[in-house]
C-alpha cells in the first residue's frame, strides 16, 4: 500500500485540483441557469478543498492547518449556498425565470 | 527732494480720488479737485525753479530716488527722478498749461456724463507726462512715454459710444506703438553698450569717444524713430489729425502742448548723443522739413476748424525738428514753449467757437462771429498773429531763431523753412477770416443763440493770450540789446554741454532775414484779407474742389496708401489665420479631442451591459492576464 | 514513467471519475442530471480525501456537501419545477469564450506551478486526519473561528428565512398563489 502512495506526488494533486477548478470556472461562465451556476461554484470550492487537504498531507510535520481550513471552507460554502438559494427563489418569484442574463437592470 | 514727490504725487492723487470716488462726488468738486492738483504742482514747480536759479552747480538738479526697480547682476535701474533745468522748464509748461486746460474743461465738459472720468484721465495724463520729463533714466522715460500713449488713447476715444472715435483712438495708439518699437530698440542698444540706463551714466560715456560711430548712429536713429511716433513726423503722423475726434481740451493739452513735445524733449535730453551723429541729424532735419511743408500744404485745404489746427501742429513740430537737426537745441525748446502757448490758445479758442456753435466744426458753416464772441475773437487773433510771426510776439522770436539756425546750416533748408512759414500764414489767416469775418452762414443754428463762453473758458484764453504776447521774453535775441539777451540759452547751456555755440552772425544779416520774413507775412495778410474778407470768398463745397485742391484736401491720399499697404494685408492675414488656423485647425483639434474622447467612452460604455456572464468572463480573463504578467515578467 | 506497477492506480481511477463527472455537471442540459453528477463528484472527492489520510474530512464532506447542500439544491430544483425544456439556450460563441477563459487560466496556473517548482516532501504524520487530533487543533488554535462560524450560521439562517418569506402571506395564500402560477 505504501508503495502506491510513494508514487503519488503533490504535483498530481495540484494538477487535478487545477483542472477541477477550471472546469467549475467554465461552468460558471457558460451556464445561464442560476442553480447550475451556484453548483459550479460549489465545485470550484471543492477543488480548492482538495488542494488544501493534499498540502496538509504532503507538507510539514503534524500540520493540521490545511484540514482546518478545509473545515472552515465547508462552513462558509454551506452558508453561502443557503443564502444564495434563498435569493434565487426570491428572484424567481419576481421574474418567473432562473436565467441570470435577465438580471441586467444595472446597465447603462 | 520732497518737492519732486509732491509734484508727481498730486496729479496721481487727483487721478485716484476722481477715478474711484468721482462718480459720487458733485461735479464742481471733481472739476476743482482736478484743477487744483495740477495748479499746486505748478506752484511747487515755481518754487523749485527759484531754487534752481540760485543753485550753486548749474548743471546739477534735485534728485529723488524712490526705490530700486530692478537689480539683476550688473543691471541696476531705480525708480528715480531728477529735476534739472531742462525738466523744470518742461514741468512748468506742462503743469501751467495743464491747469489752465483743467479750468477750461470744467465749463466745456459740463454736460457730459463722463465728467469725473475725464478729469481722472487728465490728471493721469499729467502724472505720466511728468514722469516722462522728470525721470532720471531711460526706463522712467519709457514708463511715462507708454503712460501718455495710454492716456492719449483713453482721451481720444473718450466718447466711446461712437465707433469712429474708437478707431481714431486705436490708430493713435498703434502708430505710437510703432514708434515705441524704435524707442525700445534704442534702449536695448544703450543697455547693451553701456550696461546702464541712467542719464548721468550713459550720456557722459557717449561723449568720451569710446563708442563706435555706427553704434551711436544706430542708437540715435532708433530713438528718433520713437520720437517720430510720438511727435507725429513723417511717416507716423496720420494719427494726429484723426485724434481730433477727442474733446477739444484733450486736443489742446495732449496734441498741442505736451505729449507731442515728448519727442523733442527726448532728443534734447540726449543732446550728447545726437550731437555726435551727424547722419541722424541730417535725417532729422530733412524729415522735419518734409513734414512741415507737407502738413502745411494739407492744412491749406482743410475745412474743419480742428483739423486745420492739427495739421498746423504737425507742421510746427516739423519746424522744431528742423531746429534739432541743425543743432539749435535752445531754439527748438524755445519754439516748443511758445508753440505750447499759442497752440493751446488756438485750440481752446476753437473749442469756445465749437461750444458756441453747438458742436458745429465746419468753418464754412461759420462766419461773422466776431460781433458775438469778442473775447474769443481777440484771443484767437492774438494766437493767429503769434503763430504766423507777427513782429515781437512770441512766435516771431522763436521762429526766427529756427530760421537763422537753418540759414547757418544749409541754405536750401532755410528757403524751404521760409516757404513752410509762409504757407502757415496762409492757412491760419484763411481759417481766421472765414470763421470770424464775413456773413454768418449757418442755416441750422440761429445767430442769436451764439454767445460768449463762461468765465472758466474765457479766463484761460486770456491768460494764454498774454503768454503768447510776452512769451518772446524767454529768449530775446542779441540784436535788441546786449544785456537782456538769450535768457533761455543761458539757462539751458549747462545742460547741453555740446551745443554749438551760437556763431555770432552779424546783426545786419539777421535784420535782412527778419525783414524778409516780415515782408512775406505782410503779403500773406494782405492776400488773405483781400480774398476772404473783401471778396467774401468762402471755401467751396467738397464736390466742387478742383483736382489739385482735391489732392490736398484728401491729405495726399496718405491714409489710403497706408490702408492699402499695411492695413489690408494685415487684415487679410488675420482673417486667414482666424478662418483657417484658428477655427479649423486648432478648433478642430480641440473639438476633435473631445470627439475622440466621447467616441472612446461610447465604446467603453458597452462594457457595462449588466450581463453577468460578461462580467465574470472579463474577471477571469483579467485574472489570467495578471497572473501571466506576474509569471513571465 | 516507470513500471506499470508503479502507477498510482487508485489515484488515476478516482481522478478520472472526478473529472468525468465534473464535465457532465457543466455540460448537461437537464438540471437534475447536473445535480446528480455533482453528487457523484463529491463522492469521488471524498475518496480522494481518504487517500490523503483525511478521514474526518471525507465523512464530513459526504455529510455536509453531498448530504445537505445537494439535497437543498434538489429541493429548490423541484420547487421551481425546472426540466430540460425550460433550460435557456446559450449561443455557441459564449461557450467558446468561456472555454478560452477557463483554459487560459488553467494554462497559466499550471505554468506558474512549473516555474516555482514546489519541493516534494513525503508526509510522515498519518494520524493527523483522525478526529481526535483534528478536534484538539480545532478547539485550541482555531477556537475563535469556530465560534465565529457559529455566528455565521445563525446569520445565514436568519437571512435565508427572511429572504424566503413572503410578506405576511399565510400558508393557504401561498398554496393558492402556487396554483395560480401553475394554471397561468
Amino acid at each position: 500500500m505504501l508503495n502506491i502512495f510513494q508514487n503519488i506526488e503533490i504535483s498530481h494533486y495540484i494538477y487535478l485540483s487545477c483542472v477541477l477548478f477550471c472546469i467549475g470556472l467554465f461552468g460558471v461562465l457558460f451556464r445561464r441557469n442560476a442553480i447550475i451556476l451556484l453548483m459550479c461554484i460549489e465545485l470550484m470550492l471543492n477543488a480548492v478543498n482538495l488542494l488544501f487537504a493534499a498540502f496538509s498531507e504532503y507538507m510539514g510535520d503534524k500540520d493540521a492547518n490545511g484540514q482546518m481550513f478545509v473545515f472552515f471552507i465547508m462552513v462558509v460554502a454551506a452558508a453561502e449556498a443557503a443564502v444564495g438559494l434563498a435569493i434565487l427563489v426570491m428572484v424567481y418569484r419576481n421574474t418567473r425565470k432562473t436565467d441570470v442574463s435577465f438580471l441586467d437592470s444595472l446597465k447603462d | 527732494m520732497n518737492s519732486i514727490g509732491l509734484i508727481l504725487g498730486l496729479p496721481l492723487a487727483g487721478f485716484l480720488i476722481n477715478g474711484i470716488f468721482g462718480k459720487n462726488l458733485p461735479k464742481s468738486i471733481v472739476g476743482w479737485l482736478g484743477t487744483f492738483t495740477v495748479l499746486a504742482s505748478f506752484v511747487i514747480a515755481l518754487g523749485v525753479f527759484n531754487d534752481l536759479r540760485h543753485s550753486a552747480i548749474p548743471s546739477e538738479g534735485f534728485h529723488l530716488k524712490l526705490f530700486t526697480f530692478l537689480n539683476i547682476e550688473s543691471f541696476n535701474v531705480d525708480f528715480s527722478f531728477t529735476l534739472d533745468r531742462l525738466s523744470i522748464m518742461m514741468t512748468l509748461i506742462i503743469t501751467g498749461i495743464g491747469s489752465l486746460i483743467h479750468l477750461y474743461s470744467i465749463a466745456y465738459m459740463h454736460e457730459d456724463e463722463g465728467f469725473y472720468k475725464f478729469f481722472a484721465y487728465l490728471n493721469l495724463f499729467i502724472f505720466n507726462m511728468l514722469m516722462l520729463v522728470l525721470g532720471a533714466n531711460f526706463l522712467m522715460l519709457f514708463f511715462g512715454w507708454e503712460g501718455v500713449g495710454l492716456c492719449s488713447y483713453l482721451l481720444i476715444g473718450f466718447w466711446y459710444k461712437n465707433a469712429e472715435y474708437g478707431k481714431a483712438a486705436r490708430k493713435a495708439f498703434i502708430m505710437n506703438r510703432i514708434g515705441d518699437l524704435g524707442l525700445l530698440m534704442g534702449l536695448f542698444l544703450i543697455f547693451h553698450q553701456y550696461q546702464s540706463l541712467d542719464y548721468n551714466v550713459v550720456l557722459p560715456k557717449m561723449s568720451n569717444g569710446s563708442t563706435s560711430q555706427s553704434m551711436l548712429t544706430a542708437i540715435s536713429m532708433c530713438l528718433f524713430v520713437g520720437a517720430m511716433g510720438k511727435s507725429a513726423q513723417i511717416p507716423l503722423y496720420t494719427w494726429l489729425p484723426d485724434a481730433m475726434a477727442g474733446p477739444t481740451p484733450v486736443s489742446a493739452l495732449i496734441h498741442a502742448a505736451t505729449m507731442v513735445t515728448a519727442g523733442v524733449y527726448l532728443v534734447v535730453r540726449c543732446e550728447a548723443l545726437f550731437y555726435l551723429s551727424p547722419i541722424t541729424n541730417n535725417v532729422i532735419m530733412w524729415v522735419g522739413l518734409a513734414t512741415s511743408i507737407m502738413a502745411a500744404l494739407i492744412g491749406l485745404k482743410q475745412n474743419d476748424i480742428k483739423k486745420v489746427l492739427a495739421y498746423s501742429t504737425v507742421s510746427q513740430l516739423g519746424l522744431m525738428f528742423v531746429a534739432l537737426g541743425c543743432g539749435a537745441y535752445t531754439a527748438a525748446m524755445f519754439h516748443l514753449a511758445t508753440h505750447a502757448f499759442f497752440k493751446a490758445l488756438l485750440f481752446l479758442g476753437s473749442g469756445s467757437v465749437i461750444h458756441a456753435m453747438h458742436h458745429e466744426q465746419d468753418i464754412r458753416q461759420m462766419g461773422g462771429l466776431k460781433s458775438k464772441m469778442p473775447i474769443t475773437y481777440i484771443t484767437f487773433l492774438i494766437g493767429t498773429l503769434a503763430i504766423t510771426g507777427f513782429p515781437f510776439l512770441s512766435g516771431f522770436f522763436s521762429k526766427d531763431e529756427i530760421l537763422i539756425a537753418a540759414f547757418e546750416h544749409n541754405k536750401i533748408v532755410y528757403v524751404l523753412a521760409v516757404i513752410s512759414a509762409t504757407i502757415t500764414g496762409l492757412y491760419m489767416f484763411r481759417m481766421f477770416f472765414v470763421t470770424f469775418h464775413g456773413k454768418y452762414r449757418n442755416h441750422h443754428h440761429s445767430f442769436d443763440k451764439v454767445h460768449e463762453s463762461p468765465w472758466q473758458m474765457s479766463l484761460p484764453l486770456m491768460l494764454l493770450a498774454v503768454l503768447s504776447v510776452l512769451g518772446g521774453l524767454l529768449n530775446l535775441p542779441s540784436y535788441l540789446g546786449n544785456n537782456i539777451s538769450m535768457k533761455l540759452s543761458h539757462w539751458l547751456a549747462p545742460i547741453l554741454p555740446m551745443a554749438e555755440s551760437h556763431a555770432e552772425m552779424s546783426h545786419n544779416t539777421e535784420f535782412m532775414l527778419i525783414g524778409l520774413v516780415v515782408l512775406l507775412f505782410v503779403l500773406v495778410v494782405l492776400y488773405t484779407r483781400n480774398k476772404y474778407v473783401s471778396k467774401n470768398a468762402v471755401p467751396e463745397e467738397d464736390a466742387l474742389t478742383p483736382s489739385t485742391g482735391k489732392v490736398l484736401a484728401n491729405k495726399f491720399y496718405i491714409d489710403e496708401l497706408y490702408e492699402m499697404v499695411f492695413v489690408k494685408p494685415l487684415e487679410m492675414l488675420s482673417s486667414l489665420v482666424d478662418n483657417f488656423i484658428d477655427s479649423k485647425l486648432i478648433g478642430g483639434l480641440i473639438s476633435g479631442i473631445s470627439k475622440i474622447l466621447v467616441f472612446i467612452s461610447g465604446l467603453n460604455k458597452k462594457i457595462q451591459n449588466g450581463n453577468i456572464e460578461y462580467y465574470l468572463t472579463f474577471m477571469v480573463l483579467a485574472l489570467a492576464l495578471f497572473l501571466g504578467f506576474n509569471l513571465f515578467f | 514513467m516507470g513500471n506499470i506497477s508503479n502507477l498510482p492506480i487508485p489515484f488515476l481511477v478516482l481522478s478520472f471519475i472526478t473529472i468525468l463527472c465534473a464535465l457532465y455537471v457543466v455540460t448537461s442540459k437537464n438540471p437534475v442530471h447536473s445535480v446528480l453528477a455533482l453528487i457523484l463528484t463529491f463522492f469521488s472527492i471524498s475518496a480522494h480525501y481518504i487517500l490523503l489520510n483525511a478521514q474526518f474530512l471525507a465523512i464530513v464532506n459526504l455529510m455536509v456537501y453531498a448530504g445537505a447542500i445537494m439535497v437543498l439544491f434538489l429541493f429548490v430544483l423541484m420547487l421551481l419545477n425546472l426540466s430540460k425544456d425550460s433550460e435557456p439556450v446559450k449561443s455557441n460563441l459564449w461557450g467558446v469564450a468561456a472555454a478560452i477563459s477557463a483554459g487560459l487560466l488553467l494554462v497559466i496556473i499550471t505554468a506558474s506551478f512549473q516555474k516555482t517548482g514546489i519541493a516534494i516532501m513525503q508526509g510522515n504524520a498519518p494520524e493527523i486526519g483522525l478526529v481526535k487530533n483534528l478536534g484538539r487543533v480545532l478547539m485550541t488554535e482555531y477556537l475563535v473561528p469556530f465560534e465565529l462560524s457559529g455566528i455565521l450560521f445563525i446569520a445565514a439562517m436568519v437571512g435565508a428565512v427572511l429572504l424566503g418569506k413572503r410578506d405576511g402571506a399565510t400558508v393557504q395564500e401561498i398554496m393558492d398563489l402556487n396554483n395560480e402560477t401553475d394554471n397561468a
